[in-house]
């Protein structure tokens, strides 16, 4: 019996051996497009850093704002600026919040990859695929473009508390939040390449990375926004075409958004400072589009004066923002 | 003391009908609310369920076509499987092989239903998309044969009893006038039983129909007016994880669907069950 009070007396020891500051959690929800650079960069940061823990989230932007702005989270991955609404809901609890861009997306269109005939696809007709009028009417493949298979169409996009959703919706339809009900919706991107890549009679749409993460079981669609003066013809999300502005409408900066109060605690300062440093090359790893390094500057900048409020006005999703805008800020 | 200690255990008796009291009450209060803006016709004909996007609708059907869908599959396997084995197991096998046989059954059982429903998404279906080319990655076949997989040993078990309760004089009586093993088993025992195993059917619809997990994962999430198990469908007990695991704001008429839907299983469920009770007492006073 005296080893059981021996490995008893043990644990509690270690108990105690715990180091003070082993509890340092910071605590991140919201976008499913923002969380792989989120969670590559509190996997790297967790690693230098042994008594730091991060937890990253995917309820989407909607569901991240709604917690970021009860208090619950430290940070809130969005993949569109906040709304109008979500801020009078920060405003009135009392939370303020910094506006950090960290990269540049391009909504990726994907189908099967045995899926030979839509190789490329305008607005217009993404449009007419994805708007309210379409629910229980659009039904064919063959009812988009004349030659397309008179097959079923099978959807699949993010559900309504994806920031994605809500940028998609208004780049393409015209208005955010419009959209056809009758599709497979989730919030976690990572259902929809598992639904796209095994059905080939699959359409969706999410971020490019998670198109780059799965490039051999999907393949991508070129968007063609019928505007010449940004870019002729369709177009894919390619690391170029976003960079130079020709991927429209569907290239987008993503964001994180900081607590102002959980600003001030040195271990979330750690974690941002790490995110605008280390966290250019993971972007790219991840399959997003990473700013020039004097965008990363000015949000570091941006940080470290606490500058807090949204640079889009508190406006929600803004379509077409190329790379100059955001740097002249 | 005597007295406290009745007090006591009435009070843990009580608990659980208070709960129960408690979560009717809020489905009741709930749906009430939800009915005074979604008129019940609407809710029963719109062959269309989409409250979370700009042209609402909140037909129930889609929801109640893909869980009736994967149900009947998983019965459809189910039923043959649990019911032939509690045939071997109580009229065939000797005591030995029941001993060894029973216990994997229950292992079945014991499987966290989240473990069967990646094995539906991850092996199931690519297996029988080789067989089936045009199956799609989420639909209601690959769930509801898993779901059947599960049920087997409930079927098996509530099946074996029922035919426990039957007399033996009934079997002596057919095996004197010559019956085989197998007619005794299958033209004198399981039609006597008939009430306890349709019980046990009926409990065993009531455990699909309220299944979550599997469907969950496996099923897919698109609300869909169809009998076609090829294709992505999403079930009652699927969409209300959708919403609570998403951003609804309480008291908007999105947050009221949950207890619409959440009604509808309970009544589901709740009609089965009754019927169920009702057959075994009928068994039970056969024999008396």
């Amino acid at each position: 019996m005296t080893w059981m009070r021996g490995v008893l007396a043990l644990t509690l020891l270690a108990g105690f051996v715990e180091p003070a500051w082993a509890a340092a959690l910071i605590t991140a929800d919201g976008s499913s497009t923002v969380y792989p650079i989120t969670e590559a960069v509190a996997e790297e940061f967790q690693k230098q850093h042994r008594n730091a823990r991060v937890t990253v989230g995917i309820s989407g932007t909607g569901g991240g704002f709604k917690k970021f702005c009860a208090g619950e989270t430290d940070l809130s991955n969005a993949s569109r600026p906040i709304k109008p609404s979500e801020a009078d809901l920060c405003g009135k609890n009392g939370i303020a919040y910094i506006e950090l861009p960290v990269a540049f997306d391009g909504l990726a269109v994907v189908v099967h990859p045995s899926n030979a005939w839509a190789e490329r696809m305008t607005v217009k007709e993404l449009k007419t695929l994805w708007e309210p009028a379409a629910q229980g009417r659009v039904a064919k493949w063959s009812q988009i473009r004349p030659g397309w298979p008179e097959q079923e169409i099978h959807l699949f996009g993010p559900g309504v508390d994806s920031g994605t959703f809500d940028y998609f919706t208004e780049a393409v339809v015209g208005k955010a939040q419009a959209s056809r009900g009758d599709y497979s919706s989730s919030e976690d991107d990572n259902v929809l390449v598992q639904g796209i890549a095994t059905d080939p009679m699959a359409l969706g749409y999410f971020g490019v990375a998670y198109y780059e993460q799965n490039k051999d079981r999907l393949k991508l669609v070129a968007v063609d926004d019928e505007n010449a003066a940004n870019g002729e013809g369709p177009v894919l999300p390619a690391y170029e075409n976003i960079v130079k502005g020709t991927y429209q409408p569907l290239a987008r900066p993503i964001f994180i958004y900081i607590n102002r109060q959980a600003a001030d605690r040195p271990e979330v300062q750690a974690f941002v400072g790490f995110y605008l440093t280390g966290g250019r090359a993971l972007v790219e790893e991840v399959g997003y589009i990473a700013f020039p390094e004097s965008v990363y500057e000015l949000a570091a900048k941006r940080f470290a004066q606490r500058k807090t409020g949204s640079l889009f006005g508190g406006k929600g999703a803004t379509v077409g923002v190329k790379l100059e805008t955001i740097l002249g800020k | 003391m005597e007295q406290a200690i009745g007090g006591a255990l009435f009070l843990c008796g009580a608990v659980s009908v208070l709960t129960t009291g408690g979560i009717v009450a809020v489905l009741i209060v709930e749906t009430v609310a939800f009915f005074r803006e979604v008129p019940l016709a609407q809710f029963l004909t719109d062959p269309q369920w989409t409250p979370l996007f700009v042209d609402k609708h909140f037909g129930i059907l889609p929801l109640v076509a893909g869980t009736v869908l994967t149900s009947a599959i998983a019965i459809l396997v189910a039923m043959p499987a649990g019911l032939l084995s509690a045939i071997y197991l109580s009229e065939f096998a000797s005591a030995k092989v029941r001993g060894a046989v029973k216990p994997l059954l229950e292992i079945l059982a014991g499987i966290p239903t989240v473990v069967y429903g990646y094995f539906a998404l991850l092996f199931v279906t690519p297996l029988l998309q080789q067989v089936i080319p045009q199956l799609a990655g989420f639909n209601a076949l690959s769930p509801g044969l898993v779901m059947g997989l599960m049920i087997i040993p409930m079927v098996s078990s509530l099946s074996e009893d029922a035919m426990y309760a039957v007399p033996q004089s009934l079997r002596e009586a057919a095996y004197a006038l010559g019956s085989s093993r197998l007619q005794v088993a299958w033209r004198v025992v399981a039609p006597a039983a008939c009430s306890g195993i349709a019980a046990s059917l009926l409990l065993a619809v009531s455990r699909a129909i309220g299944e979550t997990m599997i469907v969950a994962i496996a099923a897919g999430q698109q609300p869909r007016l169809t009998l076609n198990p090829l294709v992505p469908v999403e079930t009652l007990t699927a969409y209300i994880v959708q919403i609570s695991l998403g951003d609804t704001p309480t008291g908007t008429i999105e947050y009221k669907t949950i207890f619409a839907v959440g009604m509808t299983l309970f009544l589901g469920t709740l009609g089965l069950n009754l019927v169920s009770l009702w057959l075994r007492e009928r068994v039970r006073e056969r024999y008396a």
